[in-house]
């Protein structure tokens, strides 16, 4: 029965990938490629790179992906499914515990020690985000390998962002934009 | 009453409709979904404050599964229990369900466009750019509490996770025990 097998596969991936997406990426192949031969690893690295392109989770999309070819729109239908109905548990779980208890002194000491920790987070991916902009194509982080033209565009978005407030989406879209505008000219 | 029922189905639509926006937008990982989700409900529509959208991200961030739908789920339940959690999730899964399933018959095109390659790497820097301007509110937010123990323990997070790459679930349980171990002593002052 592969709607069972797809559901139970990505059931697995749902509930033991902590830490969200790369972290998720051996137990994919584990599952997808090794265990069940879904995938050849040629596809599943294509998978990677269209994930990379197009917005959502690397979980979900694998999903998507992993059941259209294996058993059409419905098999991506119970492949996402499995994927996500760990997180609608456990999550809806620690938010009703959360809205009970938070109110308790014992809670509201862990949560001010945990909020500055999830600050710290946001910012480190945000940087590993910029490096990797800043520097992928030549892989190590030097002042004469950088990107400028990125930096250039990086800081014209913050501006918009921090002193014109404007929306994030348009300013992640026109980003694009210029990177390609440049590109199209010949520049970068 | 009915009125009150309109106002209701137009904030769970306006609730659908903005996560289904931000899931069709976030390249890069769920700290950009976590980041535009902040943006929107806490400083647009100001349904939800920041410390608590910070526990929400914790919470996400705690839970096995990918940040964006846990993130998500959290936030359903806050603004409309049950019924919101259905309506964040089905947001949040439909962009990458359909762009997936159109693109999984035509992918190597796709994959060496050249618009779409110069874009993605152009939009990388704004993905960036809004982080970073969502960290800055968080961080001056902080130092303008002037509470020397959270400065503390945002520099020591930054750096175990940034530089040593420690898993987050370790930075998480540290917190917490740093947590418990406050609520201890702020007792045991309490009762002598």
């Amino acid at each position: 029965m592969i709607y069972l097998q797809l559901f139970l596969s990505f059931l697995k991936i749902g509930l033991f990938s902590f830490g969200g997406g790369y972290a998720a990426l051996p137990l994919i192949q584990g599952q997808v490629v090794t265990a069940h031969g879904w995938l050849s690893t040629g596809e599943f690295t294509d998978l990677i790179t269209i994930s990379q392109m197009t917005p959502g989770p690397i979980a979900v999309n694998s999903a998507t992906f992993v059941g259209i070819k294996i058993a059409g729109l419905f098999g991506a239908f119970v492949a996402t499914l499995g994927c996500i109905t760990p997180s609608c548990i456990i999550v809806t779980l620690l938010a009703w515990l959360y809205m009970k208890y938070r109110n308790l002194s014992a809670m509201q000491q862990i949560l001010t020690s945990l909020r500055p920790a999830v600050v710290a987070m946001i910012a480190s991916a945000g940087i590993t985000i910029l490096t990797t902009a800043f520097w992928s194509s030549q892989g190590t982080v030097q002042l004469a390998t950088t990107n400028w033209y990125l930096v250039g565009i990086f800081v014209i978005c913050l501006i918009l962002l921090q002193k014109y407030k404007l929306n994030p989406i348009w300013v992640m879209l026109l980003a694009g934009v210029m990177k390609l505008g440049l590109a199209i000219l010949g520049i970068a | 009453m009915k009125n009150k029922l309109k106002n209701n189905h137009n904030m769970l639509f306006r609730l659908f409709l903005s996560t289904l926006y931000i899931s069709a937008f976030t390249f890069g990982g769920g700290y950009v979904i976590v980041s535009l989700m902040k943006k929107k409900f806490v400083d647009d529509y100001h349904w939800i404050d920041e410390n608590e959208m910070l526990d929400f991200v914790a919470i996400a961030q705690s839970a096995p599964g990918p940040i964006a739908i846990n993130g998500a789920i959290v936030i359903g339940y806050r603004l409309a229990g049950i019924l919101g959690i259905g309506i964040t999730i089905l947001a949040t899964v439909i962009p990458p369900f359909v762009i997936i399933s159109v693109i999984s018959f035509f992918y190597n095109a796709f994959r060496d466009n050249f618009i779409v390659s110069q874009m993605l790497e152009g939009m990388q820097a704004g993905v960036g750019a809004v982080i970073a301007s969502v960290t800055w509110d968080m961080v001056s937010g902080i130092i303008k509490d002037k509470n020397t123990g959270a400065v503390l323990i945002m520099i020591a997070a930054f750096i175990a996770g940034c530089v040593f790459q420690i898993n987050v679930i370790y930075i998480i349980l540290v917190c917490i025990l740093i947590g418990i171990c406050r609520a201890l002593m702020a007792g045991r002052r309490h009762k002598s």
